[in-house]
C-alpha cells in the first residue's frame, strides 16, 4: 500500500485518538485549546471512551510498525510516533495515592529502608560521632583549642547565643521571633541535610567531609560551653531537637554513602546501573530526612529556645523524644510473627 | 546516522524514538527558571517584609521551597514540564519514556548540588557532553532524559493534500534503493524549511536524474516523491 492510500484510510482513526489523549492529558495538548476546557471534557470522558483507550493505543503502535516497515516518509512516522510516545505515557504513567503512601512510609517504610542499609547509617554515625567526641574531650583538656577551630568573633557569637541571662537560647540576637526562626532552620539545616546526601555522588568524599566538619564543630563548641560553665542552657538547648536533627543528619550521610559506594564497588552493574539502583533507594531515607528535620525545626524553634520552660522538663522532654526516634527505627514497619502452623 | 535519537521498546513490541535535549536549551530553560523564581521570590519577598518579621519566616520557608522543589513540583504535577521548559518545548520523562515520579524528580533535583560544582554547572555540562543522551550526573542517578515534547515542523498536514502534493505526481525514472527513495521523502518533506536557492542546489545533484535545472528541478523532484508516496 502506498504512504498515501494509508492516510487517507486511517487519518481519521489517528485524529481521533489524538483529541482523545489531548482529553486525558489536558496538561500536554500541544494545541492551544484551553486548557480548561480540556479538563472539563476529561471529567466528562465516559467510561467507554477510557476503557477504549488501550484497544486504540495499540492499533496506533500497529499504524507506526507499519508506517516504518513500508519505508513511508518521516513526516508520517514521525507524527506517529510522538503520537504513540502520548499514548505509551497516558497509558504506563504511575499514579499512586499520594496520601496513603505517606502514611504506610511514615509507619513502616522508612525504619525499614534506614534498617536496610543500616551498615552505611553506621559508618555515617561513626565519622560524625567520634571525631566530634575526640575534639570535645581535647578541648575539654586543652581549652584554648577552640581558638583553633572557630574565630574569636564566632566564639563571642556562640557564648552570646547559650548564655542563660539571653531571653531566648541558642539566638545571636535575642529579637529574632520564634516563626522567623523556624523558617531559618528549615532553609539552612534541610539545605545542609540535601548536601550531605548529594555529596556521597563524588564517591562518598563529599558526605565523608560533611559529616566530618559538622561532627568536629559540634565536639569543639560543646566542649567550650562546659569550659566557660553554660553547658545548663546549652544541652537543655540542644536535647530537644537533637533527636531529630542529629540523627537526620547522620541518616542523610548514610543515604550518601549508599550513592558513593555504588559508584565505587558497583558489583556485577555497570556503574551507572548501579547508581540508579543505590540513588532509589537512597532517596527513601532522604524522604524521611526532610521529614525529621522539619520537626527539629518545629521543636527547635518553639520549644528549645524557650527560657519559659524549666531546665528540668526540657531534660525529660528531649531525653523522651530520644527514645521515640531511637524505638521509633529499631521497632517500627517489623513483620509480625506469625503463629507456626 | 550522526543523531541524537534514543529509542526505547515499548511493551507492545515496538521502538518509540525520543529526542534528547542538548546543553544549550536546557541551559536557556533553566535561566528563565532561575529568573522566574528571582522574580517570585523579589516581589512576594516585598510584601512580606512589611509582615515584619513573621513575613521573614515565611520568606525563609519560600526560599527554601523554591531552591529545591520548584522543579520538582512542576515535573511531578505538570508532565515533567517546568515553566522554562514549556518555553522551550521540552519535558522530563523516565528514560522509559514514562511521565516522571516524585523519587526520580526529587533525586535529579538534590543532585544538581553536585551537578553545579565546581562552579557555574561545570561538572553537570561535562556528564550532558559525555553521555550520548545528554543527562547530567542527576539525570543518569535518576533515570531520567530530557527530550523535545513535540516537534511542529514535523506535524502531518490535512490528509486532504499538502500545496506541494497537488503539482501532480510523476513516475520514478530509474528503480532506486530504500536508501535512495527515503532520501527523496526527506527532501519533499522539509523543502519548505530551506531558501529557494538551496533547494536548487540539491535538485543539482540529481539533474540527470530529473533532466531538469532550478526551479523546474526542484518541482519535478516533489513530483516524483509524490509518485512515491502514492499520490494521483
Amino acid at each position: 500500500m502506498k504512504q498515501r492510500a494509508f492516510e487517507q484510510r486511517y487519518a481519521q482513526d489517528w485524529q481521533a485518538f489524538e483529541a482523545l489523549l489531548d482529553v486525558l492529558d489536558p496538561s500536554v495538548a500541544p494545541n492551544r485549546e484551553n486548557f480548561r476546557t480540556a479538563r472539563r471534557k476529561n471529567q466528562r470522558l465516559s467510561t467507554s471512551q477510557v476503557a477504549s483507550f488501550p484497544e486504540a493505543y495499540r492499533r496506533l503502535c500497529h499504524y507506526l510498525a507499519l508506517a516504518r516497515e513500508r519505508q513511508y516518509s518521516n513526516r508520517l512516522t514521525d507524527h506517529l510516533n510522538s503520537l504513540v510516545l502520548r499514548g505509551h505515557q497516558q497509558l504506563y504513567q504511575r499514579k499512586s495515592d499520594l496520601r496513603s503512601a505517606i502514611i504506610g512510609f511514615v509507619v513502616a517504610g522508612f525504619p525499614q529502608a534506614v534498617r536496610a542499609q543500616w551498615k552505611f547509617c553506621a559508618v555515617s554515625a561513626a565519622v560524625f560521632v567520634l571525631p566530634g567526641l575526640l575534639l570535645m574531650g581535647l578541648t575539654l583538656m586543652f581549652p584554648e583549642l577552640v581558638f583553633s577551630v572557630f574565630d574569636p568573633k564566632q566564639i563571642n557569637e556562640f557564648e552570646s547565643m547559650y548564655d542563660p541571662a539571653a531571653r531566648h537560647i541558642g539566638r545571636v540576637r535575642d529579637a529574632d521571633t520564634d516563626f522567623a526562626m523556624f523558617g531559618h532552620y528549615i532553609r539552612n539545616n534541610i539545605g545542609i541535610g540535601f548536601q550531605i546526601f548529594a555529596g556521597g555522588l563524588l564517591f562518598g568524599i563529599g558526605s565523608l567531609f560533611f559529616l566530618l566538619y559538622n561532627g568536629i564543630v559540634f565536639g569543639a563548641l560543646s566542649a567550650h560551653i562546659i569550659n566557660v560553665n553554660f553547658q545548663e542552657t546549652f544541652f537543655s538547648f540542644v536535647i530537644g531537637h537533637g533527636s531529630f536533627e542529629l540523627t537526620a543528619i547522620v541518616l542523610s550521610g548514610g543515604a550518601g554513602l549508599q550513592l558513593g559506594y555504588a559508584l565505587i564497588a558497583p558489583g556485577r552493574f555497570t556503574r551507572r546501573e548501579s547508581l540508579r539502583r543505590a540513588a532509589g533507594s537512597a532517596i527513601q531515607i532522604v524522604y524521611g530526612v526532610l521529614l525529621m528535620l522539619l520537626i527539629a525545626a518545629f521543636i527547635e524553634a518553639f520549644w528549645s529556645s524557650s527560657t519559659l520552660v524549666p531546665t528540668t522538663l526540657k531534660y525529660w522532654v528531649g531525653g523522651g523524644l530520644w527514645l521515640l526516634v531511637l524505638g521509633y527505627f529499631v521497632g517500627m514497619g517489623r513483620e509480625k510473627k506469625h503463629d507456626a502452623v | 546516522m550522526l543523531d541524537t535519537r534514543y529509542a526505547i521498546e515499548t511493551p507492545e513490541g515496538i521502538d518509540i524514538t525520543l529526542r534528547p535535549v542538548g546543553p544549550l536549551p536546557r541551559i536557556l530553560a533553566y535561566t528563565v527558571d532561575l529568573l522566574l523564581r528571582w522574580a517570585v521570590l523579589l516581589v512576594l519577598g516585598l510584601f512580606l517584609t512589611y509582615l515584619g518579621a513573621f513575613g521573614i519566616g515565611i520568606i525563609s520557608i519560600l526560599y527554601f521551597l523554591m531552591e529545591w522543589f520548584y522543579p520538582v513540583f512542576f515535573e511531578v504535577y505538570r508532565g515533567g514540564v517546568t515553566p522554562g521548559k514549556k518555553g522551550f518545548g521540552i519535558r522530563v520523562v523516565h528514560d522509559d519514556g514514562t511521565p516522571v515520579g516524585w523519587s526520580a524528580s526529587l533525586i535529579r533535583n538534590l543532585l544538581r548540588a553536585v551537578d553545579l560544582l565546581p562552579f557555574a554547572y561545570i561538572a553537570g555540562l561535562v556528564s550532558m557532553v559525555l553521555d550520548g543522551n545528554f543527562r547530567r550526573l542527576g539525570d543518569l542517578a535518576a533515570g531520567t532524559l530530557v527530550v523535545y515534547q513535540h516537534d511542529a515542523a514535523l506535524r502531518l498536514e490535512s490528509v486532504a493534500g499538502s500545496a506541494a502534493e497537488k503539482a501532480g505526481a510523476r513516475v520514478l525514472p530509474i528503480a532506486l534503493d530504500r536508501d535512495g527513495q527515503r532520501a527523496l521523502l526527506n527532501f519533499a518533506d522539509r523543502h519548505e524549511t530551506l531558501s529557494p536557492q538551496r533547494q536548487e542546489e540539491l535538485a543539482a545533484i540529481l539533474d540527470n536524474l530529473t533532466g531538469e535545472q532550478g526551479k523546474h528541478g526542484v518541482a519535478s523532484l516533489l513530483k516524483i516523491a509524490n509518485g512515491l508516496k502514492g499520490a494521483q
